[in-house]
């Protein structure tokens, strides 16, 4: 037994010295592409989901490119291995949204060593030495925040209440989250220019549902005249607009009560069709075109900006909505 | 002639070391498919043969610890836990408590050894399921990381941060990538600690007292007590080492992500479990050997690499292909196991 088994590898090990010889011969056509590995988080969400399509669309032969994706399933040490992976596999380009912002170093450090540079998409991370990546491409939060603070003036003025008093509550984030902070900064920026309004209350709904419904119905109990609801994320929406609705109100465009929200999943989408949002602001997670830019930058040997902001757009009840949803990815 | 020379080693080679050898020529005969199927993309590497050890380091003390508790019969499922708590305290004692790297490693180890003690004095002493036991010791661990802190912590203690960069290059072997750079092997000191320690549990294991008390007490407690071995204090033992060594993992694993948070080393008791058995050690206690459970973690690895270097295929498979080889070792082990009973009558 124990020879058959001896027997069985060596043949492998034979096999494997001569299979050397003619891949060497594959590896001319391989050249001419730039090969970028791409450690993404999971596939936690359709917003994720959207960004890893994003790059797989995008990071194409046809366009000179091969992807190398890996899924981390939300966990840091497989990115890690990724990232060492693709070190080995003499990638042109390493592309990271990191699981989480911590814990870099070593591994960029790596990367630096052999002189692959590194693209950070969505979160940022902390790292002692800005110079372990390139650059990080991902969502303005604090400009989402000002886009829908401008949006709601806008509206109200249209409608003939630009100097109305307005009363706004604010539905927040997870507290702490990047887009918590940004998005609350950034409205409240806008807020601060208009005199008339007033923000009554601010309470977080952790981009849930569920969580959502619950706060929106403590504020109608606390406060008889909400003209504004600013939920940090669409799914807190949805919950607001249901506890808006069992305490008798009305809301979207015909209603009594403005909702807004962000992110612009598709759901949010159903509910503008169905008129209880009246808009919703985007988070866009087609990163991919953006990094496909900066890396043909950085061959062609120019210098790029550390941080890059991706286009972002905002739907509301005004806009061909039906049509908008039939193309959206996510 | 070559009859008596077959006895031999038919004598020598028992089924437990048979599948030792099963798992040692799987691990060679992957890992050579790899280098064929995916040479152009660098697989035959010298380092990323490397990368196999510098990325698991943690784990291979961690799956040491845990093979030694499951020869004694039991099982230790709170090391996903320890480790989360470890790179917590960790991070949280330097970044947050003003505290040296050196003592808070320190203070860590005797953490997980205090650990252990409690486990292990509930199994030994309180004849509770170590299952149970250490499912509550899971939870009390996770549950305390997050008490600890919610948030993450980064590490940026200097001289933490000196350990975890310090690389050891080989003089030889070095390659020139695309981007014209000569880049030489190299490993980190966590995997010198890790083939360390190992050697040292196999040593134990195999010569000491107390090693040849946990394979006794493993294979039949009531014999064991019968010729006199304290079988408590054994078990006691073994889950103290087991937690000591998940302390030591929990630091090693710490080196490698620099920072502390709840989420982390989550499932990694599994992955522990999974290398240990498909390395030879048997869930009913008294076979096993640590030699076999890092190749259990080196084939794990090398399955993890397949998926990364192929590049399209969804990271899932690496748990799909574990279960398979889980399951062919299994009936490997049960087949084994009744034919062994077969020649006895």
């Amino acid at each position: 037994m124990k020879k058959r088994v001896l027997s069985v590898a060596l043949t492998a090990a034979m096999v494997a010295s001569m299979a050397t010889v003619p891949a060497i011969t594959v590896q001319a056509a391989d050249d001419e592409l730039i090969v970028v590995g791409y450690a993404q988080v999971g596939a936690e969400s359709d917003w994720r989901t959207a960004n890893t399509e994003s790059f797989k669309s995008t990071f194409t032969e046809e366009n000179g490119y091969k992807l190398i994706f890996d899924d981390a399933q939300q966990k840091q040490e497989n990115q890690i291995k990724a990232i060492r992976s693709f070190i080995q596999q003499d990638v042109d380009y390493i592309v990271v949204a990191p699981v989480v912002e911590t814990g870099w170093e070593t591994v960029l450090e790596e990367a630096k060593e052999a002189g692959i540079p590194v693209i950070l998409s969505d979160r940022q991370m902390q790292v002692s030495d800005d110079s372990l990546y390139e650059c990080w491409v991902g969502g303005n939060f604090i400009k989402e925040g000002e886009t829908a603070g401008q949006w709601v003036a806008d509206y109200l003025e249209e409608k003939g209440r630009g100097e109305e008093e307005i009363n706004m509550v604010t539905i927040q984030g997870t507290i702490g989250a990047s887009a918590q902070v940004g998005r609350t900064e950034g409205f409240g920026n806008i807020v601060a220019q208009h005199e008339n309004w007033k923000m009554l209350d601010m309470q977080s709904g952790e981009f849930t549902q569920a969580k959502g419904q619950e706060v929106m119905e403590s504020f109608l109990k606390s406060y008889d005249d909400i003209d504004v609801v600013i939920c940090e994320n669409d799914n807190e929406a949805f919950g607001a607009i249901d506890a808006i609705k069992a305490a008798g109100k009305t809301c979207g465009p015909e209603g009594d009560i403005i909702v807004i929200s962000f992110d612009s999943v598709k759901a949010a989408f159903e509910a503008m069709i169905a008129g209880d949002l009246n808009a919703t602001f985007e988070c866009n997670p087609l990163h991919g075109p953006r990094v496909d830019e900066i890396i043909k930058k950085l061959e062609a040997g120019e210098e790029v900006e550390k941080i890059q902001y991706v286009d972002e757009a905002y739907f509301d009840t005004s806009m061909d909505l039906e049509a908008i949803l039939a193309e959206r990815a996510y | 002639m070559s009859g008596s020379k077959a006895v031999k080693v038919k004598k020598k080679i028992d089924g437990n070391a048979f599948l030792l050898l099963i798992t040692i020529v799987l691990f060679f005969v992957m890992y050579i498919a790899g280098v064929v199927i995916f040479n152009e993309q660098g697989f035959g590497k010298v380092q990323n043969f490397l990368n196999l050890f510098i990325s698991n380091a943690g784990l291979i003390v961690i799956a040491a610890g845990m093979t030694v508790v499951m020869i004694t019969g039991g099982i230790d499922i709170s090391v996903g836990s320890v480790v989360a708590l470890t790179c917590m305290l960790l991070a949280w004692m330097m970044e947050l408590k003003g505290i040296g790297a050196v003592p808070a490693t320190l203070l860590v180890l005797v953490m997980g050894v205090v650990f252990g003690l409690v486990q292990g004095f509930l199994v030994a002493y309180l004849n509770i399921q170590p299952f149970i036991v250490t499912l509550a010791g899971m939870f009390f661990a996770r549950g305390m990381t997050a008490i600890v802190s919610t948030e993450m912590i980064s590490i940026s203690n200097e001289t933490f941060l000196s350990w975890a960069k310090f690389k050891i290059y080989f003089p030889f072997g070095g390659y020139l990538n695309r981007k014209g750079v000569m880049i030489y092997p190299y490993i980190y000191p966590s995997v010198v600690i890790a083939l360390i320690i190992l050697v040292l549990v196999f040593v134990m294991l195999k010569f000491t007292k107390f090693g040849r008390s946990i394979y006794a007490v493993g294979g039949n407690e009531q014999s064991a007590l019968m010729m006199g071995l304290n079988v408590r204090r054994t078990k006691l033992k073994a889950y103290v080492l087991s937690s000591t060594l998940c302390g030591l993992g929990g630091f090693l694993f710490c080196l490698n992500t620099c920072a502390g948070f709840v989420e982390q080393a989550k499932g990694l008791e599994m992955d522990a479990i999974a290398s240990s058995v498909i390395g030879g050690t048997l869930l009913t206690g008294g076979v096993g050997n640590v030699f076999g459970s890092l190749f259990g973690v080196l084939i794990k690895g090398t399955i993890e690499a397949f998926i990364t270097f192929q590049g399209t295929l969804s990271s899932w498979w690496t748990r799909i292909t574990i279960a398979a080889l889980l399951c062919f070792f299994i009936v490997l082990q049960s087949i084994f196991a009744a034919v062994k009973e077969k020649n006895k009558h």
